[in-house]
């Protein structure tokens, strides 16, 4: 209510967004603090790495929401695309003996065209968002079962494909840091994600259209066409994350991916990206992703049922959203 | 193609003989309204040229036409005496016509400079230059002589200073004609000084603005030509340093509207019902007190942004004040919600009925009983439906509510059906106080007859009405006493009948005016 009128001006700094941020990163902290000196066993090595590698797949995912979620949309179907990828990377690799960089590429590029389709279907069918993804979920539901014959995909005919995620490169420099791969696709899509938001135009078109649509297609912007590139750079990356799953399963698994997009709108909005569009960071959505993987984490080393799990990550939305009001409202 | 932008001598040359914008018979339907007919109007280079007329006048509508944002059914534009067809804002843009929305086009959470270049980043190896950006809007900005950062967040900016930064986009196209459209509505003294002083210099320049206003002062102040508009239609174009205000304002009510005969019952010794003691809220509601009484129809009046609906929102607990009391029924009420209002008897009907009066989705019944639904709850929590149709069909007779049945939709209503359906809900309601926000918007000429009736009737079995209206002769016709609103204040309170230049010149009665006027 507050948000539509006139902001008194206090100062040019951006408070909001660094606050939301630090205070993610505070939790953050806590957390492991928290968890450190519950259990010893949760700072050893193998854990941290453990924990950055299931980060890795939710990460690239909410990265992908967040592109989407700071025009003012949302994506529902990066979990369903991103398991479509795995599967047309499965059928170009195994079952059309394809060698791997076709692999790889046919993941990202058939994540950018279904982007591209859900793209078309929001900016010139003028369907909202929310139900333009919900559909395109179920279709890449769909379409994964039939390609694949509802049967998983092996890449056992492809050596080097559980690499992509589960080899490291860093280990071969520093032995004693075995930093999986996947770890870091995770923070070059981060890296290659924040540099598009902050020093390209479709970057500059993203906030600018989640701020206020209609001041940008008065300017004269064709706001169509940057709306779909948004999505279909957003379908990409999900083709990325496609071949993380697929390579750490050495499989695709048709039925996976449901559920996968509710675990990154939840980083993303943890992270401080507003759901009305205009605001949010890279970086706050990484930190949104690692507080996720981390409770996951920590509360299994407790030995704290998975049920309950979900019920303190689902507290934690709340909670992070709701810190993000009482802030506005003092303000 | 256009002319490149000329250098200020070259372009006042040319204002002698050729006009810089010349549009004639412009016509602009909407479905159902029709918004411009064979409108006109012309600006030379380096005047400042006023657009007025009341609200719904046509003024925005045209402007709208010129800077490419809505297409025109018939009629011509001439730029520097060449036809042109403008059909887009970017086209606009390019031929170097700048508007300025009423409604602030920015994006809130950019900086200034990145919303002035919104659409045309200058880049380096195809990447955003950011550094190239700052200082293509530091130029601008020290052109104006404005300081402000080019990196500072629009959100951040005040109204004024946001404003400054839609000019600076404006002028950044080398605009030779800029659009303002009540550039001063939410800006205080100081800096409208601000403002005048960059039109000034824009002026010298020999840059044509078009500024569309209320305020008679202003227009007086910095205006060259003033052109008149009334329903559409061209009215006739004065130069403003002579033409005394009454002229000018009785161009813009038009002398074609009679007043019926106002029959105003005496209601002076009647109990007061609502009594509303300095009511504040941030710069939209400043000290406002007024008392309605049982059986009168107050009408409260005032120009589009006085303040109106916020009152009425305030009343109504819709919105929350910074203080101010109301006293119903001469007990002081304490309403902090829609739910504490209703409960004291105050109903609202918004100017907006498909957002915020009607359920559209729901039945004519189901409306009806919406505010009043635990009346019809019978044993076991099982609502009685039997008895709602009954009510429903009582009150469809009694405010003859044209529909088939009371189960049908809202929605498939015309509008005044509509309207007495959601009067129907507050009567249910036992609303004593009602507050009508533009009873009459979308409704056609007929249904309005009928619902003025209605408000008459209501206001006879002694219920206390207030009427909101943007149309002069509306609230003339049923307003037993007129409140005047401009800028949030109460500017003064008229008889009933009396006539729409009093209206008028409390309605752009400012501030500074206002203080005249007390010490005096």
């Amino acid at each position: 209510m507050t948000d539509t009128t006139a902001t008194p001006a206090k100062s040019g700094i951006r408070i909001s967004g660094a606050f939301h941020r630090l205070l993610a990163f505070s939790g953050l902290i806590a957390l492991v603090v928290v968890f450190s000196l519950a259990s010893p066993n949760f700072m050893q090595t193998q854990n941290v790495l453990a924990i950055l590698q299931a980060t890795s797949v939710n990460g690239v995912l909410a990265i992908a929401a967040t592109l989407v979620i700071i025009t003012g949309g949302i994506d529902l179907s990066v979990g369903t695309l991103m398991t479509f990828c795995a599967v047309i990377t499965g059928v170009v690799l195994t079952n059309l003996c394809m060698p791997l960089p076709l692999g790889i590429l046919a993941s990202i590029l058939a994540g950018s065209f279904c982007g591209l389709i859900s793209g078309v279907i929001i900016a010139k069918l003028k369907v909202p968002p929310f139900i333009a993804t919900l559909g395109m979920m179920l279709i890449l539901k769909g379409l994964s079962l039939v390609i694949s014959g509802t049967k998983p995909i092996y890449f056992n005919d492809t050596p080097g494909f559980d690499q992509i995620a589960r080899g490291s490169l860093v280990e071969a420099i520093l032995p004693a840091v075995p930093l999986p791969n996947g770890v870091l696709i995770l923070f070059a899509v981060a890296i290659f994600a924040a540099f598009v938001l902050s020093k390209t135009a479709l970057g500059r078109y993203t906030f600018a259209l989640g701020s206020n649509e209609e001041a940008v297609r008065l300017s004269g912007v064709n706001v169509d066409r940057w709306k779909i590139a948004v999505y279909a750079l957003a379908g990409s990356i999900c083709g990325v994350a496609g071949l993380l799953i697929a390579s750490r399963l050495n499989s695709a698994q048709p039925a996976l991916g449901q559920g996968y997009e509710l675990d990154a709108i939840a980083a993303v909005v943890i992270g401080g990206t507003s759901l009305s569009g205009g605001r949010g960071t890279v970086l706050g959505t990484l930190i949104g992703a690692l507080i996720i993987s981390v409770l996951a984490n920590g509360l299994r080393i407790l030995s704290v049922a998975q049920e309950w799990q979900t019920v303190v990550t689902g507290s934690i939305i709340i909670l992070a959203v709701y810190a993000d009001i009482l802030r506005r409202r003092t303000l | 193609m256009l002319t490149p932008a000329p250098t200020a001598v070259s372009s006042s040359a040319d204002a002698a003989s050729i006009p810089l914008v010349d549009m004639v018979g412009i016509d602009k339907s909407f479905p159902g309204v029709r918004a411009l007919s064979q409108a006109r109007f012309e600006l030379k280079a380096g005047e400042v040229h006023a657009l007025m007329g009341e609200n719904g006048a046509g003024k925005s509508t045209l402007m709208k036409i010129l800077s490419g944002v809505y297409s025109r059914d018939a009629g011509s534009i001439r730029l520097n005496g060449q036809p042109v067809d403008i059909v887009s804002p970017r086209q606009a843009q390019d031929m170097g016509i700048g508007i300025i929305h009423q409604e602030l086009a920015l994006m809130r959470d950019l900086t200034a400079a990145q919303n002035i270049f919104i659409g045309r980043e200058p880049r380096r190896f195809g990447l955003l230059d950011e550094g190239a950006l700052n200082r293509a809007a530091q130029a601008i900005f020290d052109s104006m002589n404005l300081r402000l950062s080019p990196t500072v967040l629009v959100e951040s900016l005040t109204i004024a200073k946001q404003q400054m930064v839609e000019i600076a986009k404006a002028l950044s196209y080398r605009s030779r004609v800029l659009i303002m459209d009540e550039p001063t509505a939410a800006l205080n003294d100081a800096e409208i000084a601000e403002l005048f002083t960059i039109i000034n210099r824009l002026k010298a320049e020999g840059v044509g603005i078009v500024y569309i206003s209320h305020k008679m002062d202003e227009i007086k102040r910095i205006s060259d030509r003033v052109t008149v508009m009334r329903d559409g239609e061209y009215v006739g174009t004065v130069p403003a340093a002579d033409t005394p205000i009454e002229t000018i304002i009785s161009m813009m009510v038009g002398r074609t509207l009679t007043n019926e005969a106002l029959d105003i019952p005496n209601t002076a010794a009647n109990p007061v019902a609502l009594d509303v003691r300095g009511l504040n809220r941030g710069r939209e509601i400043r000290d406002v007190s007024f008392s309605v009484r049982k059986g009168e129809i107050l009408g409260l009046a005032g120009l589009m942004g006085a303040g109106r609906t916020e009152v009425a929102r305030a009343i109504f607990g819709a919105d929350p004040r910074d203080s101010g009391d109301i006293w119903v029924n001469g007990s002081r009420v304490g309403i902090s919600s829609p739910t504490d209002a209703v409960r004291a008897g105050i109903g609202y009907l918004s100017e907006d009925r498909k957002h915020f009066g009607l359920a559209t989705g729901l039945d004519v019944r189901n409306n009806i009983a919406l505010a009043s639904l635990e009346r019809f709850v019978g044993p076991g929590g099982v609502i009685n439906d039997g008895a709602m149709h009954e009510t429903a069909e009582k009150y469809i007779r009694q405010l003859t509510i044209k529909t088939p049945s009371d189960t049908q939709e809202a929605r498939l209503l015309s509008g005044g059906n509509q309207q007495k359906v959601v009067i129907a809900k507050w009567l249910l309601r036992d609303c004593d106080i009602l507050i009508f926000d533009e009873p009459t918007r979308g409704i056609d000429v007929g249904a309005k007859a009928e619902i003025y009736k209605l408000l008459n009737a209501l206001a006879e079995q002694g219920r206390a009405i207030i009427v909101i209206s943007s149309e002069l002769p509306e609230i003339l016709r049923l307003s037993h006493r007129i409140a005047v609103m401009c800028e949030g204040r109460l500017t003064g309170t008229l008889p009933g009948g009396t006539s729409q230049e009093e209206i008028m010149r409390l309605a752009t009665l400012r501030e500074a005016a206002m203080a005249v006027r007390h010490a005096g």
